[in-house]
């Protein structure tokens, strides 16, 4: 039988996931925007802010109270996954600068595992509880249905880092810059931009946004290294489906996909919950198939 | 008063010396040429200017040393450079090329008054201003890269080859433009071409390199009644 109940809240669940694939979706789109690159070690370094942030938040509270312990730490994995993104720009990804893209690609597969290793080294790989403000499975009622407390903060906070960036990007000097150094940052240079600021920046403002997605994710699921594995994939997805220069279309493609990944698990039986990671690879492949640049990407051009 | 000079510059990609002794100046508000066969070093003179490639020797702007600095700091000093191949961001919108051009500039009132100044030069790009770059043709990629480069409001405006690849009468009409430019602004220039005959529409002097050393140079005047220059450059 159709149940409303169960449907608004397939819906509402799938969009905090989606929510989450969208925060990691992002942060790939920013250093995609700014250096070509696909960046596979988002999510482990998403992974390793969490864990800072936990650690943070630990050493904060009985000092100054459990909220803005909590703040504290959450501003502290923010700025030192900033610092860490734009310190490995500078001191790793550089030195792949002028060569072969697919090599800064595989050199981000190695930090990805190199990250979570030391992740494992350091924290252990046994679930570690993230201090939050709420407890994971707090949820309030609207007409009848329980909505997530988790869920509706996590929607909420990157439904607004998704304005902020559409209006870096599309709205500002340095968003400009960063689209025009991604392109061809020696005629960039021409012009006058610093290429090596901007790029990290670019690594910088990712890793920043990644360390709240890894926030989020912590304070619902507890940390463990590898926590963020599997939403590389969907977020990689999402990133596809959207269009790799559109932060906008990324986010209503992760939103999409997850929302759909649940109603397949719960309505297609042949489906149902072994096969719904299934679900968004089938959307990729259409989307590939029909539209390559993107349900919103911009179709580039080209002409001889 | 002279803006640019370069005294005996050398220059190499690896372990391939490709420049070995250019020596050029560029009076302030004046325009040269230099010209020069493939692989004669044309290109590479102008990297060695903007930083984009290893170089020794002297070079000054405005009585300042060029040498330590990275290419962004050389267009900050007021160097705009058109390279080859033009340097087209293709997936930014024309408008946003031009908005590029001034990254530098803090006047937003007066970079849209310049806007439009490129657009009255180049009336191609306002038809196309809101389409992304690579939809563009060579000859309006080519009009763009030169209105990006006017948008930085430069000193010294370099330009690598405007004509490469572009039919003949797409090239006059680029080269239209830059005479234009030229007469109205006064603004000293640094031409590569290996056309001589166009280059000759806008510059005054000209400096004839061959395999990386400037072994003549001259007004154009005295350069059009040499022979050698006849027949190597002006196909007569």
């Amino acid at each position: 039988m159709f149940n409303l109940n169960t449907f608004v809240q397939l819906i509402a669940d799938g969009l905090a996931q989606g929510s989450i694939y969208a925060a990691l979706a992002l942060a790939i789109v920013i250093v995609n925007q700014t250096t070509g690159l696909i960046n596979f070690a988002q999510g482990g370094m998403a992974v390793l802010a969490a864990y800072l942030g936990m650690t943070a938040s630990n050493l904060l509270i009985p000092v100054v109270g459990s909220f803005a312990g909590i703040i504290g730490g959450i501003l502290f994995a923010v700025g030192a996954s900033f610092a860490l993104g734009a310190a490995l720009e500078r001191f790793v990804m550089r030195r792949f600068m002028g060569g072969d893209p697919d090599t800064a690609v595989v050199a981000t597969i190695g930090l990805l595992t190199l990250i979570t290793g030391l992740c494992g080294l350091i924290w252990t790989y046994n679930y570690i509880p993230y201090p939050f403000f709420f407890p994971s499975g707090a949820s309030f009622m609207v007409g009848g249905i329980a909505i997530s407390v988790w869920s509706l903060t996590t929607f909420l906070t990157i439904l607004a880092m998704m304005l902020v960036l559409q209006l870096l990007f599309r709205g500002t000097k340095l968003g400009l810059g960063l689209r025009a150094i991604s392109i061809n940052s020696r005629s960039a240079a021409l012009s006058g931009i610093r290429v090596g600021g901007l790029l990290m920046v670019g690594w910088g403002l990712a890793a920043a946004l990644g360390a709240i997605a890894g926030v989020l994710v912590a304070a619902k699921v507890q940390l463990v290294p590898d926590m963020f594995d599997a939403y590389l994939v969907y977020a990689l997805a999402a990133v596809i489906i959207g269009g790799l220069d559109s932060p906008f279309g990324t986010v209503i493609a992760a939103w999409g996909i997850a929302v759909m990944e649940n109603l397949a698990a719960a309505y297609l039986p042949f489906v149902g919950h072994d096969l719904k990671i299934a679900v968004p690879f089938v959307a990729l492949f259409l989307v590939l198939i029909l539209k390559p640049e993107g349900l919103f990407g911009r179709k580039v051009v080209v002409r001889v | 008063m002279t803006l640019l000079e370069l005294v005996d510059v050398t220059a190499s990609y690896g372990p391939v010396k490709v420049l070995d002794g250019v020596s050029l100046s560029v009076p302030e508000g004046g325009s040269v040429g230099i010209l020069g066969a493939n692989g004669a070093g044309k290109t590479t003179t102008l990297r060695a200017i903007s930083a984009m490639v290893r170089r020794g020797g002297r070079i000054t702007f405005e009585g300042k040393d060029l040498r330590a600095r990275r290419p962004e700091q050389v267009a900050a000093m007021g160097i705009a450079h058109v390279p080859e191949g033009r340097g087209t961001l293709t997936r930014l919108t024309v408008r946003e090329n031009l908005r590029v051009g001034a990254y530098l500039r803090r006047d937003a009132k007066a970079v849209s008054n310049d806007i439009d100044y490129c657009l009255d030069l180049f009336p191609h790009l306002r038809e196309r201003i809101g389409s992304t770059a690579s939809a563009l043709s060579g000859g309006e990629q080519q009009m763009l890269a030169v209105a990006r480069a006017l948008m930085a409001k430069p000193t010294l405006l370099i330009l690598d080859e405007p004509s490469l690849g572009l039919a003949p009468t797409t090239a006059q009409s680029v080269y239209d433009a830059i005479a234009r430019l030229r007469a109205d602004s006064g603004i000293s220039m640094l031409v590569v071409e290996q056309n001589a005959n166009l280059a000759f529409r806008v510059v005054d002097s000209a400096v004839v390199l061959e395999t990386g050393r400037s072994v003549l140079s001259g007004t154009t005047a005295e350069l059009k009644g040499n022979d050698d220059i006849k027949k190597a450059y002006l196909g007569a």
